[in-house]
């Protein structure tokens, strides 16, 4: 009995005082060398901040899409072959349909968790393009994408799209009829390209819509090709992301040459975890309660048939209502026809907003001239011009959204179509120019307001012997507090300030 | 130590293990584990919910109310596990230089530039017939990768299946009759033969009206083509190509749900709302000896969406 007690003591000293975990580490450190760059990475320094979680909703979305993605495949299949429904759903018994159609609704209905599984990816995906775009405006309004995060700008502009399009060839997939209605409009516009449109597509078709290779080709870019790209860029999103180092918002000890924060082992470890959960779990409640894309009520694909007042999903939205409020102008001349009432609001225009999006950076550096490493972010108010600009793109794009329903406006509304078309076209224009003017001005009043940004503190609110009571306001968070820091030079983007005679005016805070 | 100088970020290389730094920072640390104890817990019985109801195959919403509520119960509970019971900080890192210097920029230049670009600019005729070589399987490869992903458009987009003395038929395959229709009424028609192929459904699909005759104006040229007031239009929105789905019967207009394009059809389907620049294309049909509607010929114009190559 004492031998083996014995026995085990010594064993543990031989261990080293880290024991097992001390052991693990020698004999991996030995083969791979790894104490030194792990340590590194267990005190790698996360900022705290609120903001910059957005991109991990993303990201875990992803995760989810992928997770559940797998699940979808081992039921799904590609083939647009005709078959007969004998499912267990009823209405559509008896019904011809494509195998795709007729796999989706089975698995929706005849796999446990089919339907759940479903759900979750679609909901996962609308809220991964969605916590993109916020995690984009984060970026832009903060200026997080000036030097030297330029391309890491490139890159996540590169996963919005092409997580807009994985998402378009997903809602594809089901080749329901509402779907099919969204493929026509697709090869519509790709027809619309001069020059080469109807060859576009023909070779992605396959033919003349719908052509025979649709389901295949669409089915193993969503699966397997674009995922593959998607992977690829957010491992070099991330890349970027520790070589660089992450920025930070100004604060008590915070510098350009620092990062302040919580530690990635065990805090930011436990967090983020945790946060993986969280946004699995909303994605895994919203499948359960809130019913998205039911295609079985739509029924399978027919070219002749149509549904009324169905929308896209919403990144597809603003392109849908920038084909509805633009005008039938169509140009044929020199025996060629330009249906410029498609190419210029489904291809020019997505292509001047992401184009102008990719261009920022750069655009912004050539303008201010402020060509400085930057890793403390702007707080919006302190770059009124910037902010405004974005402020007005999101708004037009916000207005050609709404405008992407204007029959159901109308309907909903009973105002007469005309009308409701003829406001989206106004507002169009308007909004934008209204917003820029009002942004603008409202960020340059918020930069002159005492305890701007700084959060409200509690009356404390004491009972004296004699009954009084007298209320002293707490004092202010550490965080919110005046700190000094290194004077940095206004770049020209924004009007030095006319309380100094330097053109340099303190840090934010 | 004050409250203020433990607000002071300290780095973790140097943290001493006393450090309030290292201190949760949670004001009452038991209540808080109690309260992720309570959470785990939630989460247990929720996962153990989930493989119950996966057992019994129950509906959806059960599954993902256990799956989902568990994760979201494990997910808060170790987000506070992480925000109120582990070390509070904040610590700080410094952010190492990036950049080379220009020594080291101009040693990975130079190795460039004169060790491999002097070797290949030694041989400039090697150099010429490599690129030239990768050029050339380069655009052999565009052939392959492109031309074979589908045929040439060549006359497809200008041709329908519909020709002189098809007779038009539902989507069952039963022909149409003069008597068949009332004043006002709409019936989707194919070429005979094609109602249920892929070109016919999208291709081919033709709406035939029977209009009221009171108001109807003639085009010109196409006295003929609306024997007995039957009018046939291709259903293909000239938008898009979204089928013209909706008939507005009192005001007569056809109504293309996706924009909202809305065609006359007491006066040649020429657009008089939305997006559409174009009329929609008209069938010319004429009533047989035995009151069938057929096809006096094809359409006399592409249908659907503009593109380039159409005149």
């Amino acid at each position: 009995m004492s031998d083996a007690v014995a026995t085990k003591r010594s064993k543990r000293e031989a261990m080293g005082p880290y024991g097992r975990v001390g052991n693990v580490i020698n004999e991996l450190d030995e083969r791979l060398g790894i104490a030194k760059g792990g340590r590194t990475f267990l005190d790698k320094i996360f900022p705290d901040h609120w903001s910059f979680m957005l991109g991990e909703i993303a990201l875990y979305s992803f995760v989810v899409l992928l997770a559940t993605g797998v699940f979808l495949t081992f039921f799904y299949i590609p083939s647009s072959a005709i078959v007969t429904y004998h499912g267990s759903y009823l209405p559509l018994q008896g019904q011809h349909m494509t195998q795709a159609y007729a796999s989706s609704v089975d698995l929706s209905f005849s796999v446990r968790a089919g339907l759940l599984m479903r759900q979750m990816h679609h909901w996962a995906c609308d809220i991964f393009v969605g916590a993109i775009v916020v995690h984009m405006a984060r970026v832009f309004f903060t200026g997080a994408f000036r030097k030297p995060r330029e391309a890491n700008w490139t890159v996540g502009l590169t996963l919005l799209i092409l997580a807009i399009g994985n998402g378009f060839l997903g809602y594809s997939l089901p080749d329901d009829l509402v779907s099919g209605t969204g493929l026509r409009i697709a090869y519509s516009i790709m027809e619309s390209i001069p020059l080469v449109g109807t060859y576009l597509g023909f070779f992605v078709f396959g033919g003349n819509f719908p052509g025979t290779s649709l389901i295949p080709r669409f089915f193993i870019l969503h699966v397997l090709i674009i995922p593959l790209i998607i992977l690829g860029l957010v491992g070099a999103h991330l890349f970027l992301l520790v070589r660089q180092k992450h920025t930070q918002f100004p604060g008590p000890g915070r510098t350009e040459n620092n990062v302040v924060g919580s530690p990635m082992f065990p805090v930011f470890m436990a967090k983020t975890t945790g946060f993986l959960f969280l946004v699995a779990g909303v994605i895994g409640l919203l499948g359960a309660f809130a019913q998205i894309n039911p295609i079985w009520q739509f029924g399978p694909y027919d070219a002749a048939k149509i549904s009324y007042a169905v929308q896209p999903d919403w990144y597809m939205g603003f392109l849908d209502g920038a084909l509805r409020i633009w005008p039938s102008w169509s140009f044929h001349s020199f025996g060629h026809t330009i249906p410029l009432e498609v190419t210029i609001p489904a291809v020019v225009l997505p292509g001047i907003i992401f184009n102008l999006a990719f261009a920022w950076p750069a655009l912004e550096r050539k303008l201010t001239g402020d060509n400085a490493m930057h890793h403390l972010l702007d707080r919006p108010s302190f770059r009124p011009k910037r902010t405004a600009a974005g402020a007005a793109v999101l708004s037009f794009l916000m207005i050609l959204f709404i405008a992407s329903s204007t029959d159901v406006i109308a309907n909903f509304m009973h105002l007469s179509l005309n009308s409701v078309l003829w406001a989206m076209r106004v507002l169009t224009f308007l909004v934008p120019l209204i917003t820029y003017p009002v942004a603008y001005y409202l960020a340059k009043e918020m930069q002159h307001a005492p305890g701007s940004g700084k959060r409200k503190t509690a009356n404390v609110v004491t009972r004296s012997a004699t009954g009084e009571y007298i209320a002293v306001p707490a004092p202010a968070y550490d965080e919110d507090m005046h700190h000094e820091l290194e004077a940095t030079a206004v770049p020209t983007f924004i009007e030095p300030d006319p309380s100094s005679d330097t053109g340099v005016r303190k840090a934010p805070r | 130590m004050s409250e203020k100088t433990s607000r002071t970020p300290v780095s973790l290389q140097t943290v001493r293990e006393s450090d309030p730094h290292l201190q949760p920072a949670a004001k009452n640390p038991l209540v808080v584990e109690r309260v992720i104890a309570l959470n785990f817990i939630a989460a247990m019985l929720s996962f153990v919910g989930f493989l119950w109801a996966y057992i019994v195959n129950a509906q959806a919403w059960k599954l993902g109310a256990t799956f989902g509520g568990g994760l979201t119960f494990l997910g808060i509970g170790l987000i506070a596990w992480g925000k109120y019971l582990m070390p509070r900080g904040p610590f700080v890192e410094e952010r190492h230089v990036l950049t080379s210097t220009q020594a080291e920029r101009d040693a990975m230049a130079d190795a460039i530039v004169k060790r491999g670009g002097g070797v290949i600019q030694r041989r400039k005729f090697l150099g010429g017939l490599l690129g030239g070589s990768m050029a050339i399987v380069g655009a052999a490869s565009i052939w392959p990768l492109l031309r074979s992903l589908g045929p040439l458009p060549k006359g497809t987009l200008f041709h329908t299946d519909w020709r002189k003395g098809t007779y038009a038929v539902d989507q069952s395959g039963r022909r149409i009759h003069k008597n068949d229709l009332a004043v006002g009424s709409i019936v989707t028609v194919f070429p005979e033969g094609k109602q249920n192929t892929d070109n016919g459904q999208a291709v081919d699909q033709t709406v035939i009206i029977r209009i009221s005759n009171e108001n109807y104006t003639t085009q010109k040229g196409r006295e003929t083509w609306g024997p007995h007031g039957y009018v046939a239009y291709s259903k293909l929105c000239t938008h898009l190509g979204c089928p013209v789905g909706l008939y507005e019967q009192q005001l007569q207009l056809l109504v293309c749900p996706c924009h909202q394009s809305m065609f006359d059809v007491t006066n040649g389907a020429i657009p008089n709302f939305g997006p559409a620049p174009r009329a929609l294309p008209q069938l010319p049909l004429y009533i047989d000896h035995n009151g069938y509607l057929r096809a006096q010929s094809d359409f006399h114009e592409p249908v659907g969406p503009g593109f380039w190559e159409r005149s």
